[in-house]
């Protein structure tokens, strides 16, 4: 039964991931603006008629 | 009818079909061809008619060419990448989003752009070297997207965004989470080999777990309790901070002797709930701005005529004029600073600053505030004064603008904390006094059990709950308020205070009443003919009313500025404009058979015989009597205009008698008013809309702010209300009201967990695992029990104003 104290670690270390993955996120401003992007992800093969650029990555690029 | 395909509104006689789609102005048309051609269209599949008029700016942002003008806008420059932000009020929905982020599709020069839509800004990265950031501002403007720039760009501070409670609650959810899986096994005593010898280990984690939950997420309520009790007051913060400790310390004894599990699954479930009441109240509305001055208001810089030149003009910041700088102010702008008006046809709007209803016209050499908007052509003036010494600036320096009102305010749960904290900690020692006589051993065991047990966890939730419920409920009808406090405050409201202009008037439009006799149809054609060609804005707004049937051309027409209009055609002359312009016989006429002092009129004569006059009367907005009369009962309302008395008479027919009047008050007299009355122990609610009313929605009790477009400027005040939801106050009101007796109900509901859990522990008998079924049990039944109270009340209030419109 021992095997509970790394099983124990495990859960341990895997609930401070997410934890810390939170705060990552919480920090890089994900949570300050919930709402567009919501939106933004029904944008999708928007442009009517591609022409030269059909490709489109600029809206996606984080700008800072 | 047709609706325009770009901005929705009605397609009047001039519409435009370009593409099989009718557009109601050109503007609305370029747009539509702008995005078109640019394979933008998916914008108009987005959303039906999303798309907003451009106005011209035509040279109204060539300021941004000026580089220290510039870099004020700028939020990061490196040379060629530049990025600025931009606040967009006319952003509003998903195709907006859509076609902002899209703009390098439209200008190469802008690299990426990203929306934030509750904030409506826009932040745009962009080569300096393909497009400057007065073209980038242009591009915006043509699309129909105009940034709101003024002077706050100016001194804006970096702002940093105070994220901690986000982190206090994850620190505390999560810790929550854990120790209730760690807690589990004990909660059933079995006594099994295995687990008796994890007990410690699982014990010690608990602990771990629940010191951030204590040291972190917890640390506001013990601060906030030592300062309440340094300032000698008990607010509610003192029992939860007692609770918090004691539940630390008990639990942490209990491992440490062996002595049994602790209540740390209570403890962090505790901080855990009482974070989110936190969080829940704290609902803003990110893109309305509650703490403006006259920055926002004021531009940011003016076109100023080099010193020493006579034409040379230079786009300097507003604070860098001075004494005796001349400026030039076009059609549309508004004057920055205390000046002379040297020369042009001055017709300055005042409605904003003072409350005076209509435009005044000024001649060379008159002195003009600032705050006033110019109403016609360009006029040079000489500055006076510096911006902040201005007449209309002073008023900021007064102290309400430094104080925060909310801190005086006496919140109904900071009222029956003392009561409470008296009640709990005198329980305590009562019982631990009998446990010493009769068993000194489960004394202190009953002292800790009784203010864990008594910690006021579902008192402390019941008021951010419903409050925040409520501010959303009003939110949704277009009240929006500062903070939940807000509400409270609303409840005790005994006076009510309203500013005229703006605010029980309404802007969008004018009464015009015709007296005298009635003109031929001859003589309206003349009329109408010749009011076409003024751009003076009284002729704009009489031409709008009349009917605009067989305009002719004039034979001759004269506008005698400040005086009036002399047009003919066809043998008939006629002559519009001011009394004395038109008949100099007038001035008794008017004075002997209507009494009209202080009422812009527009009088007429033909061929030299007095026809009669407009005469223009402020439209009061919807349902303002009914309002009154609603409001009337148990409240003293009084009106404080800073206009003249020419409206009394009417107001005093329109109006519930006892409702007191006055007129011509200055911005600073408004606050000494609203200062005078708290001064009697009245609760004060002030209604305005303009600068000069800033002062008293500072000073009052609850300050809201009434406009008719909610993206524009509005100064700083508690709440701002949509104009159209004026006549629903006194149902605000109420609601408040009703919204107080909820929160006492659930203080009483969670009074009575509380003699339940103070039954266990005053014999001695909590356990941790009573403890841990009965505080979330209390907290989320308080929960539902005012979520389910709010929205009922929100559902009465929408069959009221459903009824409403209906009637």
């Amino acid at each position: 039964m021992s095997i509970i104290y790394m099983l124990l670690a495990i859960s341990v270390v895997v609930a401070l991931f997410f934890f810390f993955a939170f705060i990552f996120s919480v920090k890089k401003g994900q949570y300050d603006d919930v709402y567009t992007p919501s939106v933004r992800m029904l944008f999708d093969d928007e442009l009517v008629k591609p022409k030269s650029n059909p490709t489109e990555s600029s809206k996606k690029e984080k700008s800072n | 009818m047709t609706n325009c395909f770009h901005c929705g509104d009605e397609c009047k006689e001039d519409r435009i079909v370009y593409e099989d789609k009718p557009f109601c102005c050109h503007g609305c048309k370029t747009v539509f061809e702008i995005l078109n051609s640019s394979d933008l269209s998916y914008y108009y599949d987005l959303e039906n008619t999303p798309g907003i008029s451009p106005k011209s700016t035509e040279g109204k942002y060539d300021f941004l060419d000026t580089p220290s003008i510039a870099e004020k806008l700028i939020d990061f420059s490196d040379g060629n990448n530049q990025i600025a932000s931009f606040l967009i009020p006319s952003m509003h929905c998903s195709s907006c989003i859509w076609v902002l982020e899209n703009l390098g599709k439209l200008q190469p020069g802008v690299r990426s752009s990203q929306v934030n839509f509750p904030k409506k800004t826009v932040r745009i990265s962009f080569s300096s070297a393909e497009i400057s950031l007065k073209e980038l501002v242009n591009l915006l403007c043509r699309i129909g997207y105009e940034p709101y720039i003024s002077l706050e760009n100016f001194d804006r501070k970096k702002t940093t965004i105070n994220r901690s409670l986000i982190y206090k609650l994850g620190v505390a959810g999560f810790a929550f989470g854990n120790v209730m899986f760690l807690s589990f096994p004990e909660y059933f005593e079995v006594n099994e080999f295995w687990l008796d010898k994890f007990k410690p280990l699982f014990r010690w984690l608990m602990f771990a777990f629940s010191l951030p939950v204590v040291f972190y997420s917890g640390s506001d309520y013990f601060i906030s309790a030592f300062k309440g009790l340094r300032a000698k007051l008990l607010n509610i913060d003192v029992p939860i901070a007692l609770g918090i400790a004691v539940l630390f310390i008990r639990s942490s004894a209990e491992i440490i002797l062996h002595l049994g599990t602790g209540f740390f699954d209570s403890l962090t479930g505790l901080v855990f709930f009482l974070l989110l009441g936190k969080f829940f109240q704290q609902k803003t509305y990110s893109y309305l701005s509650f703490e403006r001055d006259y920055k926002s208001y004021f531009p940011l810089a003016v076109t100023r005529i080099v010193p020493q030149t006579e034409n040379k003009e230079e786009q300097v910041q507003v604070y860098e004029i001075e004494k005796g700088d001349r400026i030039l102010i076009r059609n549309g702008e508004l004057i920055p600073i205390d000046s002379v008006l040297i020369k042009g046809d001055a017709l300055i709007d005042y409605s904003f600053v003072t409350g005076e209803a209509d435009a005044l016209e000024k001649s060379s050499g008159d002195k003009l505030f600032a705050g006033g908007r110019q109403k016609g052509g360009i006029i040079e003036v000489e500055a006076l004064k510096p911006i902040d010494q201005s007449y209309l600036t002073q008023l900021w320096s007064d102290e309400v603008f430094k104080k925060d009102k909310r801190g005086t305010f006496k919140t109904l749960i900071n009222k029956i904390s003392k009561k409470f904290t008296t009640g709990v900690l005198s329980i305590a020692f009562i019982s631990t006094l009998f446990w010493l006589v009769y068993d000194p051993s489960k004394a202190l065991n009953v002292f800790t059990a009784v203010l864990i047990i008594a910690c006021p966890c579902a008192i402390a939730l019941a008021s951010p709950f419903t409050l925040g419920n409520l501010l959303r409920i009003f939110g949704r009808y277009k009240l929006y308020l500062k903070e939940a406090s807000v509400i409270e405050q609303m409840a005790e409201i005994d006076t009510i205070v309203f500013d005229k202009t703006g605010t029980i008037t309404t802007n969008a439009k004018t009464r015009i009443v015709y007296k005298g006799e009635d003109l031929t149809s001859d003589e309206e054609q003349l009329l109408t003919s010749s009011l076409r060609s003024s751009n003076h804005p009284l002729s704009r707004a009489l031409y709008e009313i009349l009917d605009k049937n067989n305009i002719s051309t004039l034979d001759d027409y004269q506008e005698i500025v400040g005086k009036g209009i002399l047009a003919s055609s066809a043998n008939n002359q006629i002559k519009i404009g001011s009394a004395a312009f038109v008949d100099e016989t007038v001035k008794e006429l008017t004075n002997n058979t209507k009494s009209l002092p202080n009422r812009t009129s527009v009088h007429i004569s033909t061929n030299n015989t007095y026809k009669g006059c407009y005469v223009f009367e402020s439209e009061y907005r919807d349902g303002i009597q009914e309002l009154f009369n609603h409001l009337n009962s148990g409240r003293e309302l009084i009106i404080l205009s800073g206009d003249n008395d020419g409206e009394k008479t009417r107001l005093e027919n329109i109006l519930p008698a006892g409702t007191a009047m006055y007129f011509n008050q200055t911005p600073e007299a408004k606050l000494s008013f609203i200062k005078e009355l708290q001064s009697k122990g009245k609760k004060v609610m002030m209604l305005g809309d303009g600068l000069n009313d800033a002062g008293a929605l500072a000073q009052s009790d609850v300050g809201i702010a009434v406009s008719e477009n909610i993206n524009v400027f509005s100064p700083a005040c508690d709440g701002i209300m949509d104009a159209s939801r004026f006549k629903e106050l006194g149902d605000f009101l109420s609601m408040s009201t009703k919204g107080i007796s909820i929160i006492k109900w659930s203080f009483l509901l969670s009074l009575c967990y509380n003699v339940v859990g103070l039954l266990f522990a005053v014999t001695g008998h909590l356990k941790p695992v009573i403890a841990a079924i009965l505080m979330p049990l209390s907290s989320i039944s308080i929960v539902i029990f005012t979520t389910i109270a709010t929205h009922y009340l929100g559902k009465t209030l929408s069959k009221k104003i459903a009824l409403k419109q209906k009637s």
